[in-house]
């Protein structure tokens, strides 16, 4: 489904990525990790479309498409979703009207009929539902006066609305203590399914506990140091970065 | 105070990016550019004492009125123009404008349709605003104002049954003189200002209202300003009184041709609310606001005000500003009943390289008065936009309220926001509040709705409308729909 090879992106003229490979499949759920400033965010970034960053050298091949040619929005019409890590504000417009906007240019753009406000309404409530969402969700501006838990339920809510192929959960589990971390971990293993892939960004093992992967890879300086199955996250847990970081340094 | 204009320079290359997208989509063209074809009946441009005397004839006035524009012109000529106003212009030359067009078929009978010019009838419904008994707009009465002159008023038979008289100024001089005299000039006086003074001498037409007592108005009142004529002014004069208990919703539209010189619109808009009235007054205003050079554009330096003159009246004004290239605007309202109410809504738009200085002025007279103020102004591309707002609470004016809040909203980084509060509290129990806030709309806006799969032109509107949307929230139905279309349509190609 994804396919990342040798990706070099920077910022301002600073390199972050520095030859990144990935594969992920449908069905499956990657976990990235990495010590502070290791690149994980940008990579998030650059595989979403953020225009801030630049990708000098690599390919990225999304289902069957060149992903680096098409501009943001085109992505997320082919079904590539980013739960932000830090969502952004939209005041005056609602949940309801912009997930209603947004759902319907996806689908618009699969030859699919749009959904009028009463059906679309009727899915909106159900997805609430499903990942534990109060219904008061709806009619609250988009993510405007929201507690950082809320604002990342709302993601996880956009994720259930737009059904992606591929989400990248770009530290969902941070600012969240341990019941929102739960909660919002079920509301994500709820839309697993295997059509679906996930890539689970985080710093902490954590989140990890409660969404089981079945890759774990390590960033650090921008290139994947080490990876390996759901039994490394703990050893990370328990070893820190630096054994990888004297690894790398060696290597 | 705040200037925003350097601080915004720092987002730096993204920035121009997206806002080089915006600029792409920002440059639609006017759609109400053209000009209809029709012979023009005009007095030669230049002003004094003659010209203003041949208006009135023209008009066939009762000499009252000739004296009073005649009093009015004399104290304009110790006027000097404001320039007080965050704007810049070249200096206007008063003598090179004409103060009288209208076009030459003029039906006999004010208001009766069977003789208004096709030309006319045309015009009006290419704006959107059929005037023939058949088509005419259900639920919304119409005077279609063309040039100087007032062409048609639609709903008249309905309204009258009411009691409510609802026609052109011209015609209610001369069937309802008493009203006209009472009320002309009552809340802007001729001394007001410099444009106010203008207006007085030389205004041609307009729209006059009166709800009698108790009565309210079974459908909306709407007035329709077409400018069309070159290198004429427009100076229309609008006078609305709500007696004891009535209650009116006005609404008010303004379209003008591309032309590459400047024109000047200089209205004055009265209203009176006595004891228990209700007035909302909604405009959508849409000059042609010039090109992205600045060419062009009409010069709107209006006076609206109005009164809450008796105890419990109630006066609301919503207006949403996307043309014009230069508008200086304060519409107001003077409390004077007890527990009367004031209240501002505004959305104000500058792009290209339109100039907005508007606002309002609340001046607080009777006791447990209260006033509320929300403005929202939009700046794009090199637009610059002031705010500039007086909240006065006066001695006798004991447990007053007013709230104001000011939000700025900036698109790009050469545009400018600026907010002028100006408040004058004389009296110890009341309440002043103001809340300001400047934004831009930012890259991760953007962004995060394009991940979501919304484009950019659309994601812009979407940050544009959310911004409005307490604004928005005040306006008929349909008038919502109209100022959202005219934000997305100003906004194509700005936003950059």
């Amino acid at each position: 489904m994804l396919e990342i090879r040798n990706l070099h992106a920077e910022v301002e003229g600073n390199e972050i990525l520095k030859g990144v490979d990935l594969t992920v499949r449908a069905g499956e759920v990657h976990a990235v990790m990495g010590p502070n400033g290791s690149g994980k965010s940008t990579l998030s970034q650059v595989l979403a479309g953020n225009e801030q960053y630049e990708v000098t050298e690599g390919q990225v091949r999304f289902l069957g498409r060149d992903l680096l040619e098409l501009p943001a929005e085109e992505r997320a019409r082919l079904g590539l979703f980013l739960a932000f890590q830090y969502p952004v504000e939209i005041p005056g417009i609602t949940n309801s009207y912009f997930l209603q906007a947004a759902l319907n240019e996806i689908r618009k753009s699969n030859g699919l009929e749009e959904l009028d406000a009463v059906d679309f309404r009727k899915l909106l409530e159900e997805k609430m539902d499903l990942v534990a969402v109060d219904h008061s969700f709806a009619e609250r501006p988009v993510n405007d006066g929201f507690s950082g838990g809320e604002k990342k339920r709302n993601e996880i809510l956009q994720l259930a609305v737009l059904e992606p192929r591929l989400a990248i959960l770009d530290e969902t589990d941070s600012g969240l203590d341990i019941d929102a971390l739960r909660i919002v971990a079920e509301g994500v293993n709820r839309l697993r399914t295997s059509e679906r892939a996930f890539i689970v960004v985080t710093h902490y093992q954590r989140l990890l506990e409660y969404i089981v992967p079945d890759y774990v890879h390590v960033l650090y300086k921008g290139s994947i140091v080490k990876s390996g199955g759901k039994e490394l996250a703990r050893e990370l847990e328990a070893r820190g970065y630096d054994w990888l970081k004297e690894k790398s340094a060696v290597s | 105070m705040a200037d925003l204009k350097d601080q915004t320079g720092y987002i730096g290359s993204r920035v121009e990016q997206s806002t080089r997208e915006l600029a792409e989509l920002t440059d639609r063209e006017y759609k109400y550019g053209w000009v209809t074809p029709v012979e023009q009946d005009t007095v030669e441009p230049g002003l004094n004492e003659d010209v203003i005397r041949l208006i009135s004839a023209k008009k066939e006035e009762p000499s009252w009125l000739l004296d009073w524009r005649l009093k009015a012109y004399r104290h304009w000529l110790t006027m000097t123009e404001p320039r007080w106003a965050n704007v810049t212009y070249p200096p206007i030359d008063y003598q090179a404008q004409r103060y009288y067009a209208a076009p030459k078929k003029r039906p006999q009978k004010p208001g009766s349709l069977e003789e208004v010019d096709k030309e006319l009838l045309k015009t009006f419904e290419k704006l959107g605003i059929p005037l023939e008994e058949q088509k005419r707009l259900a639920g919304v009465a119409v005077d279609a104002v063309f040039d100087s002159v007032s062409v048609a008023t639609t709903h008249q038979d309905i309204l009258a049954r009411k009691g409510i008289i609802f026609c052109s100024f011209s015609e209610a001089v001369k069937k309802h003189p008493d009203l006209v005299k009472e009320f002309l000039g009552s809340v802007v006086p001729y001394t007001d200002n410099f444009f106010a003074a203008l207006n007085s001498a030389v205004f041609s037409d307009g729209s006059f209202c009166y709800i009698p007592k108790g009565v309210k108005c079974p459908m909306d009142l709407s007035t329709y300003f077409r400018i069309n004529a070159a290198e004429t002014g427009q100076f229309e004069r609008t006078l609305i009184i709500a007696d004891e208990g009535a209650q009116v919703n006005y609404l008010e539209g303004c379209t003008a041709p591309i032309r590459d010189e400047n024109q000047l619109h200089a209205a004055v808009v009265e209203l009176i609310a006595l004891e228990g009235a209700r007035i909302n007054y909604a405009t959508v205003q849409n000059w042609y606001s010039g090109d992205q050079f600045g060419r062009g554009g009409i010069y709107n330096f209006v006076t609206k005000r109005g009164i809450c003159k008796g105890a419990g009246s109630h006066i609301s004004w919503t207006q949403v500003e996307t043309g014009s290239a230069i508008t200086w605007k304060y519409p107001g309202c003077i409390l004077q009943g007890d527990d009367s109410v004031g209240e501002f809504y505004s959305v104000a738009l500058s792009t290209k390289r339109q100039q907005a200085d508007t606002g309002t002025k609340m001046i607080h007279l009777g006791k447990n008065t209260r006033s509320t103020i929300i403005s929202k102004t939009i700046s794009a591309r090199e637009g610059n936009n002031s705010y500039r707002g007086l909240v006065q609470i006066m001695p006798k004016a004991s447990n007053s309220r007013n709230y104001t809040q000011c939000d700025s909203l900036l698109i790009g980084n050469k545009c400018g926001a600026h907010t002028f509060p100006y408040i004058d509290v004389r009296n110890m129990t009341s309440r002043v509040e103001h809340e300001a806030s400047t934004s831009k709309i930012s890259e991760e806006q953007l962004f995060y709705c394009k991940q979501r799969g919304i484009g950019p032109e659309d994601a812009i509107s979407l940050v544009v409308n959310g911004f409005c949307k307490e604004v928005f929230e005040h306006l008929p139905m349909e008038f919502a729909v109209e100022a959202s279309r005219l934000l997305n349509v100003s906004l194509e190609g700005s936003v950059g």
